[in-house]
């Protein structure tokens, strides 16, 4: 018998916004601990949360860009638990009216199927503070300290279904996870850098025979910081859960932690240790009301997604389907590619410039290429010079790196640098005579009917002109001179 | 008669007549607190040095004719479950013995604005649960009529003070009654604002939806004045209204000829006092003859109130009170781990009635029972809305006891919760519809006061004032004086 996993992600991302989701605490960075916090974001006895604006459109936004559907009468609901992490001994969540439900997420697989999966909901909630352990560890300190600086700061909750559409295999699990990550961050809802805690994932895996309907005992995977460790562990409860299967025994429904050195999960606690939040409708908000004209606004505030951008890209520039995959992944790359396909005759060779070279030379923290130091409109001149056969390539790259070090238009670093190809009258016959001299033997080879022989000799002479000539007329020239 | 035993208005008069200075006032005050605290306990916290600059400034004002308001220069109490910034707040409870918080509730903002002289917090039962200031973790509080007797609850240190000429005005918060009963019981005015009329934040909560801040005053007049203070507005309090107040001294001395007063059948079977009944039915007939027209009317969803408000309550209750765990503030208990920290401080900060609800409210929110308790009891308070929004379309204000039974002697009721609680089965429902309601005295039994209570519209409290007023001009004459 095979068996077929159902995956579920909880994937936790915290918005970008400027303010705490409940009071006017910056929602940033803070230099020291407890530096961004109040009487609200701390729990102080009497006070009160007031709802950020913000942070319900760009949940609204979220569930807008994965079809969901939009409860505009949602609430918030009280998640209580102890934990010294969470000031006020609950967290204000959403449970049984969420703000977007039942969407669905177009994946696109490496064989280039794209695949649907199904989302439950995405909801609103306030993230928790954070413990610090001392530098001895947590077993040998006495005493732990609590930074608030995170209390408060507005998270959205994306579950995907087990029922419509689920997860099925492992690459599907990679791929939903990288999808979430990139739309995320192309609608501007949150940057998602996983190594600052801005995204992070539960999962949930079950294993049932391949065709059936049913579902087997799910195993809840926690606290993991990584994509990598998030597939590690999945791939690793996969084994465990079948081998068990296999064996006849039968799966318990828990929760277990993953050992990121050792690579395989523990039991954290079962079925029965769960706790109970007993959540009920928060009081001291009102349900929300969210009018047609604010979906509708928020809707219009949604760019162009990823895939759909990737088919027009292949359909209007004529890219390739990887091409258009590659070109469309970030959305500052897709950006400059369309400012500078508009004005540009060969989108190909935009894109490997793009790709190839830009890529290249720029630092790794620039390659979203917003307010890149090398802008559309230098990719643009650059491209038109080689268009115009005023520069090759190598001459190009050349012009590429002293633009992007001075600042200077590459048309006006050629202008400046008096950069131009060779041309036979400027002195390129002189230089193939000359190798032409060098080489004999080769030359006899030619003669004799081996056109491989001629690229080398065409990589002589450029080499000889540090490529500032043009590789076609060398080899027209070298043709007429044998 | 002293300073100390006037109202607001009548030391208004005589402060802008020059004829006395807050000051005067002030040394009143103290001269009462000094002869009778000792017996009263009124006060959890007194800071006469705090008064006293307050006094000196508002002196400073009313020398320079830049009074703030009518209340400027007035000495008042407010219930220690309101945050002030600087001066602990204690919640009558040990777990908040030396907190001290940093910032001030808006209805204390509001009332420092207005110039008030502020006297001291005054005793309460702890977290507001109870109906006779003796579950205070520092001690009860006594009736000024009779020292043997219970001045009601749980703001039952608010009204006590008023009583007595300990402070001129107070403000209490009435979450099932906490300001109508012992206003009642102690013989002074008290006021439930309709939920949402005056702010929440800074009102430590016990039960979020129930909850609501009011004065506590000599005459209907004061509450008049106090209330135009207090209520409005407020951006960090969502639950709060946007309304505009109305100018509620132009509700006083107005007739109320012609007025429909409802009486709900209900209110008047099981359980009540002979006595009380009798002292009822003398101020049916008193409004009778000022040309009101007496309508009965029927609340059929009544006898299930209390059951109602005590699942509501105390389930929010269990979650409010989750932010006393040791952690951040308050009393903490050492302990080797964190679960035993968390139980010794919980079970040696909160006392018995604190801990009994949080264990009724986690019960009632428990997987399993949400249903069972508060879904139903949900579904009870929106029918006890709708008997009273029925009711309305008949009558103008509906009159009604304030209490089953008159007030009781000290430890006569501790003991028994469930009759405790009985006390609470005229003052709930406007709490679960959220409707204002004022008490004032009509009548005493063996010298101890009595009270009724006029139930009005939601944000109606100007008709309520109106009714009330007119009710309190046809005792006066016949009373020792109230």
């Amino acid at each position: 018998m095979e068996f077929e996993p159902v995956i579920c992600f909880e994937v936790h991302a915290e918005l970008d916004t400027k303010s705490k989701l409940f009071c006017a605490c910056p929602n940033a960075i803070a230099e020291g601990p407890n530096k961004y916090i109040c009487p609200v974001c701390t729990g102080q006895p009497g006070v009160l949360p007031v709802l950020n604006k913000r942070a319900v459109e760009l949940c609204i936004k979220t569930g807008l860009a994965l079809n969901c559907k939009i409860n505009p009468k949602a609430r918030f609901a009280r998640k209580n638990y102890f934990y010294p992490d969470l000031p006020k001994g609950y967290q204000i969540s959403q449970y049984e009216e969420p703000l977007c439900q039942d969407g669905t997420l177009m994946v696109p697989l490496k064989d280039q199927e794209i695949v649907p999966v199904g989302i439950k909901r995405v909801h609103l909630e306030e993230d928790a503070g954070k413990l610090v352990y001392p530098s001895k560890g947590i077993e040998a300190a006495p005493y732990t300290l609590v930074d608030f600086n995170r209390a408060g700061v507005p998270l959205i909750e994306i579950v995907s279904d087990h029922e419509r559409n689920p997860i099925t295999s492992l690459e599907l699990a990679k791929a939903y996870l990288e999808n979430i990550r990139q739309l995320l961050r192309y609608i501007g809802v949150s940057q998602c850098q996983m190594e600052l805690g801005q995204m992070r994932a539960d999962v949930n895996i079950s294993l049932r025979p391949k065709g059936s309907k049913g579902f087997g005992s799910r195993v809840e995977i926690k606290n993991m910081s990584s994509f990598r460790f998030i597939l590690e562990a999945i791939s690793y409860e996969m084994k465990r859960q079948e081998e068990l299967l296999r064996q006849g025994q039968e799966i318990l429904q828990e929760t277990r932690l993953f050992d990121e050195t050792k690579k395989i999960t523990l039991p954290m606690r079962s079925k029965e240790d769960a706790p109970d939040y007993r959540y009920f409708p928060e009081p001291d908000l009102v349900p929300l009301d969210i009018s047609e004209q604010t979906i509708q606004r928020i809707k219009e505030e949604i760019p162009e997604l990823p895939w759909a951008k990737a088919q027009r890209f292949m359909d209007y520039y004529e890219l390739s389907k990887e091409e258009a995959m590659v070109i469309t992944r970030e959305k500052g790359v897709s950006d400059y590619f369309e400012t500078c396909a508009q004005k540009v005759g060969d989108k190909k060779r935009l894109y490997t410039w793009i790709t190839k070279e830009l890529f290249r030379i720029l630092p790794k923290e620039e390659i979203k290429l917003e307010g890149c130091a090398f802008p559309p409109e230098f990719m643009v001149d650059l491209i038109r010079l080689l268009e115009s056969k005023r520069l090759t390539e190598g001459l190009a790259r050349e012009v590429m790196d002293r633009s992007l070090r001075s600042g200077i238009l590459p048309g006006k670093v050629v202008e400046l640098e008096g950069i131009q190809i060779l041309y036979e009258e400027e002195g390129l016959l002189e230089v193939i005579k000359k190798v032409l001299g060098q080489n004999p033997e080769a030359v006899q080879k030619v003669k004799m009917g081996q056109i491989n022989t001629l690229n080398f000799l065409v990589g002589q002479v450029m080499k000889e002109t540090k490529g500032k000539a043009d590789p076609k007329i060398i080899k027209d020239l070298l043709v007429k001179e044998l | 008669m002293e300073l100390c035993d006037l109202d607001i208005l009548s030391l208004y008069q005589k402060l802008i007549s020059r004829e006395i200075t807050p000051l005067d006032i002030l040394d009143s005050v103290i001269k009462r607190i000094e002869e009778r605290e000792k017996d009263l306990n009124s006060f959890i916290t007194i800071d006469l040095n705090l008064a006293t600059e307050m006094a000196k400034k508002s002196l400073e004002r009313f020398e320079r004719n830049l009074t703030l308001s009518m209340l400027d220069g007035i000495p008042i109490g407010i219930k220690d479950n309101m945050a002030t910034k600087g001066l602990r707040t204690t919640c009558g409870s040990k777990i908040l013995k030396h907190y001290i918080p940093p910032y001030n509730a808006s209805v204390v903002q509001r009332i420092l604005d207005a110039g008030a002289v502020l006297i001291g917090k005054t005793n309460m039962d702890e977290f507001a649960m109870g109906s006779s200031t003796e579950n205070s973790a520092f001690g009860p509080t006594k009736n000024p009529k009779n020292l043997e007797y219970a001045p009601g609850g749980s703001s039952g240190g608010s009204a006590a003070a008023v009583a007595a000429g300990e402070v001129i005005c107070a403000i209490g918060s009435d979450t099932g009654g906490s300001i109508r009963q012992p206003a009642a019981f102690c013989g002074v005015v008290g006021m439930k604002p309709t939920y949402g009329r005056v702010s929440r934040y800074g009102l430590v909560a016990f039960a979020s939806s129930l909850d609501q801040i009011g004065p506590i005053t000599k005459t209907v007049d004061d509450c008049a004045v106090l209330l135009g203070i207090i209520a409005g507005y407020d951006p960090n309090d969502s639950t709060c209204s946007n309304l505009t107040v109305p100018d509620y001294m132009g509700f006083l001395k107005r007739s109320i000829k012609g007025k429909r007063i409802g009486i709900p059948k209900e209110y008047t079977v099981e359980g009540i006092d002979p006595k009380v009944l009798e002292i009822f039915e003398e101020a049916m007939e008193r409004l009778r003859s000022e040309g009101a027209e007496i309508k009965e009317i029927s609340l059929p969803h009544t006898p299930y109130a209390i059951a109602a408000y005590y699942i509501i309550a105390t389930a929010e209750a269990s979650s409010n009170l989750a932010r006393y765990d040791g952690v951040k503030y308050g009393l903490r208990i050492e302990n080797s781990d964190l679960l035993g920290m968390y139980e010794m401080t919980r079970s040696q900060g909160f006392g018995r009635e604190v801990k009994r609800r949080i264990m009724l409210g986690t019960y009632v929110l428990s997987s399993g029972y949400y249903d069972a308790y508060y879904l139903k009891a949900s579904k009870v308070r929106t029918l006890i809305k709708k008997d009273f929004e029925l009711a309305f379309q008949e009558v103008d204000v509906i009159l009604a006891p304030v209490s089953p039974v008159p007030t009781f002697k000290l430890g006569e009721r501790i003991k028994d919760p469930l009759s405790m609680y009985l006390v609470d089965a005229y003052t709930t429902p406007a709490n679960l519809s959220g409707l204002p309601a004022i008490s004032i005295p009509c009548g005493e039994i063996e010298g101890l006061p009595v009270g009724v209570q006029f139930i009005g519209r939601a944000f109606d409290e100007g008709e309520l004032i109106w009714v009330a007023d007119a009710f309190e001009e046809t005792l006066k004459g016949d009373s020792d004086g109230i």
